[in-house]
């Protein structure tokens, strides 16, 4: 009789994960282009949320070619698929070559990595070390068209 | 016999998951930090303990962990239990249900994790994720057939605080846990971490070995007493050294030996873990209900 029980309570949670993971998947199915729009609009608002003190931070990789590739890397590794492999956006991430990302303090944009925009599924990305942070933004900074900060066109591989 | 046309869906579901992203797993088994999967992300673990046992048998008990980050605030978990113990038999022990809910949106000095798991296990069971109330090593000296008669129906509460500093991750966990039976009190007990990679920076290239990719630190656990009897007499303690190895193909290897601290407890857990993660799983779901690319 207990394990009928079990095995039926086994199977009630093991539908409720099934569902949890459908309503998830289908909640993004949902999801058109204009509602793409308002999610990366929010994102780019997230640039303007960060503090006077954080926007002026330094970056200590500024022009690092080095740091720009290591950025590259683990952008790769983090941040492609949401944002695309080139940093282009797709439906589940802003793209990254936008002129509000472009145009924004490297402290800025290591505050937003830092803090995320939780709310708009970008999750907090101080589990990388703070010289990992700023890397990153050493590489989305070379993204630009022509990088005033490395003096390379395009983005730095 | 499996079916051929299972384990061609399963390689299919394998090789739709093929774009991964890098874990950057912390080592702890027991205690947690403020970090949740990530949206869309399903984490597959499995971990092995194996513990000596004094006036009774050594043993290895296992348990294979399904994570998925359900947003960037929400990771729900799945835990399947088992153990063998030496010259006596392997049992399916239970399993666990948990989710764990960031309660701030931004970065803080302290961040709170609010964690609640149910679980439903029988006394058999020697995973000892957590160590709580006056849980000591002689409760798992009977033999299974004894031990698994006891099932227990338990809601577990756990406020995850965890800070991050120059590299550095320190990770207190309270818990609190109420087995369901009226009679039965409230049990407590702490897990506390601290961890840092042992490279801050990242290379330029990927590799498997270098230190930006493996991380070491310490954790330490034990019960507190329960509402009856608080306190530390008759508690287990355990202090133990960890170490994570995050690979660029996705894997992250967890090592782990715990020894304890007084003679109540079990003189060595020593624990291994391996964790894949799959990125975009909840895409490959939203495909499968017909969701657009």
């Amino acid at each position: 009789m207990t394990s009928l029980r079990d095995s039926f309570s086994i199977g009630v949670l093991f539908a409720i994960g099934v569902w949890s993971v459908a309503f998830v998947g289908a909640r993004s199915a949902a999801q058109n282009d204009d509602a793409l729009h308002k999610k990366n609009s929010s994102t780019y608002l997230a640039l303007k949320d960060a503090p006077q003190k954080a926007r002026e931070k330094r970056n200590p990789f500024q022009g690092d070619l080095e740091a720009a590739a290591a950025g590259g890397k683990l952008f790769d590794q983090h941040g492609a698929r949401c944002h695309g492999k080139k940093a282009g956006g797709t439906r589940y991430g802003a793209s990254l070559l936008n002129e509000e990302v472009q145009r924004a303090t490297p402290g800025t944009l290591f505050w937003v990595l830092t803090n995320g925009v939780v709310r708009r599924g970008m999750p907090v990305w101080s589990k990388l070390s703070e010289p990992e942070r700023w890397q990153v933004v050493t590489f989305l900074q070379s993204l630009g068209p022509q990088s005033p900060k490395t003096g390379t066109p395009g983005p730095v591989r | 016999m499996v079916p051929p046309l299972i384990t061609t869906l399963i390689c299919a579901l394998f090789f739709l998951l093929s774009s991964f992203v890098l874990a950057q797993e912390s080592p702890y088994i027991v205690t947690y930090n403020h970090y949740l999967e990530e949206p869309g992300s399903l984490e597959v673990e499995y971990f092995s303990t194996f513990g000596t046992q004094r006036a009774g048998k050594d043993f290895h008990a296992f348990w294979m962990e399904f994570e998925y980050g359900a947003t960037a605030w929400w990771t729900t978990e799945f835990y399947v239990d088992g153990q063998t113990t030496f010259n006596d038999s392997t049992i399916f022990t239970g399993f666990r249900f948990e989710n764990r809910l960031r309660l701030l949106q931004r970065e803080h000095t302290v961040n709170p994790i609010f964690y609640i798991e149910y679980e439903q296990i029988s006394a058999a069971d020697k995973i000892l994720k957590e160590v709580e109330g006056h849980d000591v090593e002689s409760d798992y000296a009977e033999s299974n057939a004894v031990l698994r008669c006891e099932r227990d129906h338990e809601l577990e509460f756990k406020l995850l605080l965890s800070s991050t500093f120059k590299g550095w991750n320190v990770a207190v966990n309270p818990i609190t846990t109420k087995n369901l039976s009226p009679s039965e009190p409230w049990e407590f007990a702490y897990a506390i971490g601290a961890s840092r990679p042992l490279a801050l920076k990242a290379l330029p290239n990927r590799c498997n070995f270098c230190l930006e990719n493996f991380v070491a630190g310490v954790e330490m656990y034990g019960g507190l007493g329960d509402t009856q009897s608080a306190g530390l007499h008759d508690t287990s303690h355990y202090l133990a050294p960890v170490a994570a190895w995050n690979l660029p193909s996705d894997w992250t290897l967890r090592l782990s030996s715990g020894f304890g601290l007084n003679g109540n407890s079990h003189r060595l857990l020593l624990r291994w873990g391996v964790s894949r993660e799959f990125s975009g799983f909840g895409e490959v779901v939203r495909r499968l209900f017909g969701g657009r690319p």
